[in-house]
């Protein structure tokens, strides 16, 4: 239980402080530009309009962490204020790990996959599955 | 000796730092879950990558993916983010019935998303692209599954809460938890994001 359970006032400090929830501006902000962010990429891959895989693939991507730096500020409410800075540390640190796993897991099994292969092997014979 | 100190205090005192919990841990708590969370899915993220081409002769995503559907879930999903922010902040002002409301149609948008996904998930085992049919399929349905499988949690605690508000009202408890609620709900659209990029998006351009 926390103290404050059991003032009713500050039940009321808390209830005009908007801190932590959110303004309607941030909600309507963060939903327009998410529209956004996700229209482009659907309509850069079902239109094809750069004609060009890698291009495209690139700008997806971009268009999606940014889309995702959208939704944590204007709908998470991630900033240097709340809780005192624990969720942005919290949230910076599982990013790192985030990257570390996915980049670190994808980089290795190339590897592993391109160094596997029997074709690249040079004692074709002694390969016998 | 104690009666030096009549009301002694063994924590800290920082009570004005919380103003989104009414000065509960549990809002830093339940974020240090949602961090967690997305290490799952960093790992099951990381999995699907590894397993992408892994086709095994079978169906490749170009030829099973519908992005017609998927922009449509996308946009129940992120339709849905802005109407529970909108019951967040009928929360602030205190309107039981309107918070109500906009947690109901959070609650269908959701019910939306996962009948429109298991529809997908129906038509692709119909076709014969099933988990069991190659690396890229297990990975694809394990990741879009665990997603599927949060965002129906999700809607079953929407419910518990629409019940809770209209026994209790607007009290403390519940706003503390209509909050964890919308960092969960909030959390999920993000690691949507993700889904739709990497899995639909790209394997459309492989």
């Amino acid at each position: 239980m926390s103290p404050s359970d059991a003032n009713p006032d500050r039940a009321l400090h808390a209830h005009g402080d908007s801190h932590g929830h959110g303004s309607k501006q941030s909600y309507l902000v963060g939903f327009a530009l998410s529209a956004v962010l996700t229209a482009i990429p659907f309509w850069l891959v079902m239109a094809d309009v750069l004609k060009n895989p890698t291009l495209t693939a690139v700008a997806v991507i971009a268009l999606a962490v940014a889309q995702i730096l959208v939704h944590t500020i204007c709908f998470l409410h991630v900033n240097t204020q709340s809780e005192g800075g624990w969720t942005l540390v919290a949230y910076v640190f599982t990013g790192v790990i985030l990257l570390i796993t996915i980049a670190g897991s994808l980089w290795i099994m190339y590897h592993l996959n391109s160094n596997m292969m029997p074709g690249s092997m040079t004692g074709r014979t002694s390969y016998t599955p | 000796m104690a009666s030096t100190t009549p009301d002694p205090t063994f924590h800290l005192v920082e009570e004005d730092d919380h103003h989104g919990g009414g000065g509960s841990p549990t809002i830093l708590g339940f974020w240090i879950y949602l961090m967690s969370d997305a290490l799952i899915f960093a790992a099951l993220f990381a999995t699907f990558g590894v397993l992408s081409t892994s086709y095994a002769g079978g169906p490749t995503p170009r030829e099973i993916f519908e992005l017609p559907l998927v922009a449509l879930n996308t946009a129940i999903l992120l339709i849905s983010s802005i109407t529970y922010g909108f019951a967040m902040l009928a929360m602030e002002r205190g309107r039981v019935r309107i918070t109500q409301l906009w947690l109901l149609v959070t609650g269908l948008l959701g019910a939306s998303f996962v009948g429109v996904e298991l529809y997908e998930f129906g038509a692709l085992i119909a076709e014969g692209a099933t988990p069991q049919r190659s690396g890229f399929l297990s990975g694809f349905f394990t990741l879009v599954g665990t997603h599927g499988l949060h965002v129906t949690v999700g809607i079953v605690w929407i419910t518990v809460m629409i019940v809770q508000v209209g026994m209790r009202g607007l009290i403390l408890e519940n706003k503390r938890r209509l909050l964890c609620l919308s960092m969960f709900w909030h959390f999920l659209d993000v690691v949507w994001i993700g889904v739709f990029t990497f899995v639909y998006l790209l394997g459309m351009l492989r």
